[in-house]
């Protein structure tokens, strides 16, 4: 198969040719620089590279147009990290490697009353408050504590069920992807292992690129969509990034193990072992989707409890600070959605691992506050850059499934990154910079220095100027909890 | 060498060694637990036993470290030693034991959490007379 002979057909959009056994094409949202990265490693005879894992997803069953990759792209298992895979409902499949083990993994983002000036006369008491205040880290627990029957509700619930149990508020809801909650979830296709590991861990933000980050608005890209979204420059924003925790671990290895065997019994030829799929409209297969919404509603429960905690940290600090929820968007999913394929309106089950929900204007999926400017896109940076609000498209629409970026995606290893950087050292470096960062390990944090991922503002760039997603917000750190 | 870590942009490759395969699946364990806590920090107070199976020796590696994962979360547990014995009937079993203590943020100089063992570059070699087996780990 000849990986390195892309087409390019913009600036900031590559064409893999279908070949061998591909069903489609494959494409690439990037410039010169992400495409290049990804020839090398190639070139390098890597064991597991990004352009090879958009071929093989390029390769299953009723696959829809094209397999995608966006400018985060990096390898992951199965899928590259920044992909997105859309599938027939009749011949295509459900696979574990477009969603993963960390089912639903979030970004929220609340807004304050607050000017960066507020956060600068207090950072360091705001840090030590939202560190204590969240618990996070390897093997950290919650306060809440679940047993099978509550577990089930959380399942169902979602979101709903944070609130209705004192955890967030009401008016959240309206400003969570699928208002917090989505249906098809049915806890008697969760394990009880999977429920039983998270007894104690609701609540809990985990550990390695998760994290708490207090930002402001740096720069303005799109007056008349900052203004519907309501950011001014200077406001100050509250962000963070976990999943579904041990709950989405475990039915990510359960259903590892069952349909690396349906896999078998349909005869599905999967181009990498991970890439075990089900067809969506065999029993195994709706059984996995609606394991995988239970996991996606766990999520959504996690993080009106951490939005509760948050809160409840900033209360410490700024008495009067009021928090209401921006809005909350997932990676690691599959979604039921309807799109347009040949100009006809069709229901597609989209899988976008390590990518995000983009939809454009009109879209009713969209809170009505920001319908008519397109879905709000929270673009995590590294803690010592930035991070950025872009909003979804018409273009994405018609291109990515309504899809976009997560995050810069990382460049290099961890193995490599704390090789290269030192823990209390980057520490340092960021205070003299005015970023004030707390983490559970040191090692933790060489292994999440800025200089181990891309450089966001370049990734962002070929979201912006592809048209897939528009830039409308740059958010820089003062604060940083890691996890 | 026991085990190594291999490097993945994203998440982290494990790898074992060992002169027989079930030596290598200890080390593999090894590699897993190593990235999450601090090996020499851990006593054997408790034994946790684990029993599993899989229709090749690759996925019952990835069986092997999944159902430890299961087993620290639900337990609680750090674990640092590994005693496994494999079985071949019409399929591959293990019986296996983990060996550490009630975890502990702290003296276990807690890392980076590990989601779930993969299939990803999962494969059993040999290097240097030895046998090795390896998989991706979602971290």
């Amino acid at each position: 198969m000849d990986l390195l002979n892309l087409k390019r057909i913009t600036d900031y959009e590559w064409e893999l040719p279908k070949q061998e056994d591909m069903i489609v094409p494959g494409m690439i949202y990037g410039n010169t620089k992400i495409i290049d990265h990804l020839k090398e490693d190639v070139r390098l005879g890597k064991d597991w590279n990004a352009l090879k894992q958009i071929a093989n997803v390029a390769c299953m069953p009723g696959i829809q147009k094209c397999s995608i990759a966006l400018s985060d792209v990096h390898p992951g298992y199965g899928f590259p990290i920044g992909g997105v895979g859309a599938f027939d409902t009749e011949e295509g499949v459900i696979t574990m490697g477009g969603i993963g083990f960390d089912i639903n993994c979030s970004v929220t983002t609340l807004k304050t009353s607050l000017k960066e000036e507020d956060i600068r006369k207090n950072a360091k008491s705001l840090l030590n408050s939202l560190f204590k205040i969240v618990p996070a880290g390897l093997g950290s627990t919650g306060k809440v504590r679940l047993n099978f029957h509550q577990i089930d509700e959380v399942l169902t619930g979602g979101a709903e069920w944070a609130v209705e149990n004192g955890y967030g508020e009401e008016k959240d809801l309206e400003f969570i992807e699928e208002n917090g909650k989505v249906k098809e979830a049915d806890p008697e296709n969760v394990s009880e292992k999977a429920k039983q590991r998270q007894f104690k861990q609701i609540g809990t933000l985990g550990s390695g690129n998760h994290y708490v980050e207090v930002q402001y608005v740096a720069e303005i890209y799109d007056q008349e969509a900052a203004e519907i979204y309501g950011l001014k420059e200077k406001d100050v924003v509250v962000s963070f990034h976990c999943g579904s925790r041990a709950l989405g671990h475990q039915i990510g290895t359960d259903y590892l193990k069952k349909l690396a065997e349906v896999t078998k019994k349909y005869g599905i030829k999967i181009k990498d072992r991970e890439l075990v799929c089900a067809p969506i409209n065999s029993e195994e297969g709706q059984k996995y989707f609606s394991a995988v919404c239970c996991g996606i509603n766990c999520a959504f429960a996690n993080h009106e409890v951490l939005t509760h905690l948050i809160r409840k940290g900033f209360k410490e600090v700024f008495p009067d600070g009021e928090l209401p929820k921006f809005y909350s968007i997932g990676h690691n999913t599959c979604k039921k959605e309807y799109h347009k394929i040949n100009g006809k309106k069709k229901l597609l089950y989209v899988h976008r691992k390590g990518s995000t929900r983009a939809f454009g204007p009109g879209r009713e999926e969209i809170p009505k506050k920001y319908r008519k400017i397109g879905q709000p896109v929270l673009v995590g940076g590294t803690m010592g850059t930035c991070s950025f609000i872009l909003c979804g498209t018409e273009k994405g629409m018609d291109t990515t499934f309504g899809s976009a970026i997560h995050g810069a995606g990382r460049a290099m290893s961890r193995k490599r990154a704390k090789r290269q950087y030192r823990g209390d050292k980057l520490l340092k470096e960021l205070e003299n910079k005015g970023i004030y960062v707390r983490g559970h390990s040191m090692a933790g944090i060489a292994e999440e220095a800025p200089g181990a991922y891309k450089d966001i503002v370049n990734v962002v760039e070929c979201m912006d100027k592809s048209g897939i997603a528009k830039k409308v917000v740059m958010l820089k750190p003062i604060i940083n909890v890691k996890g | 060498m026991d085990y190594e870590l291999l490097e993945h942009e994203a998440d982290i490759g494990i790898r074992g060694y060992g002169n027989t395969i079930e030596e290598a699946f200890e080390n593999g364990a090894k590699a897993m637990f190593s990235i999450m806590i601090d090996l020499e920090t851990v006593e054997s107070e408790k034994n946790g036993e684990i029993k599993c199976e899989a229709p090749d020796i690759e996925a019952l590696f990835v069986e092997w470290l999944n159902e430890l994962l299961t087993k620290k979360d639900i337990e609680e547990m750090s674990f640092s030693r590994f005693k496994v014995k494999i079985y071949k009937d019409d399929i591959y079993k293990l019986e296996g034991t983990a060996s550490g203590e009630k975890f502990d943020q702290k003296k276990h100089k807690a890392k980076l959490e590990v989601k779930g063992a993969t299939y990803s570059g999962l494969k059993i070699g040999k290097k240097d007379e030895k046998i090795f087996i390896q998989c991706i780990v979602d971290v």
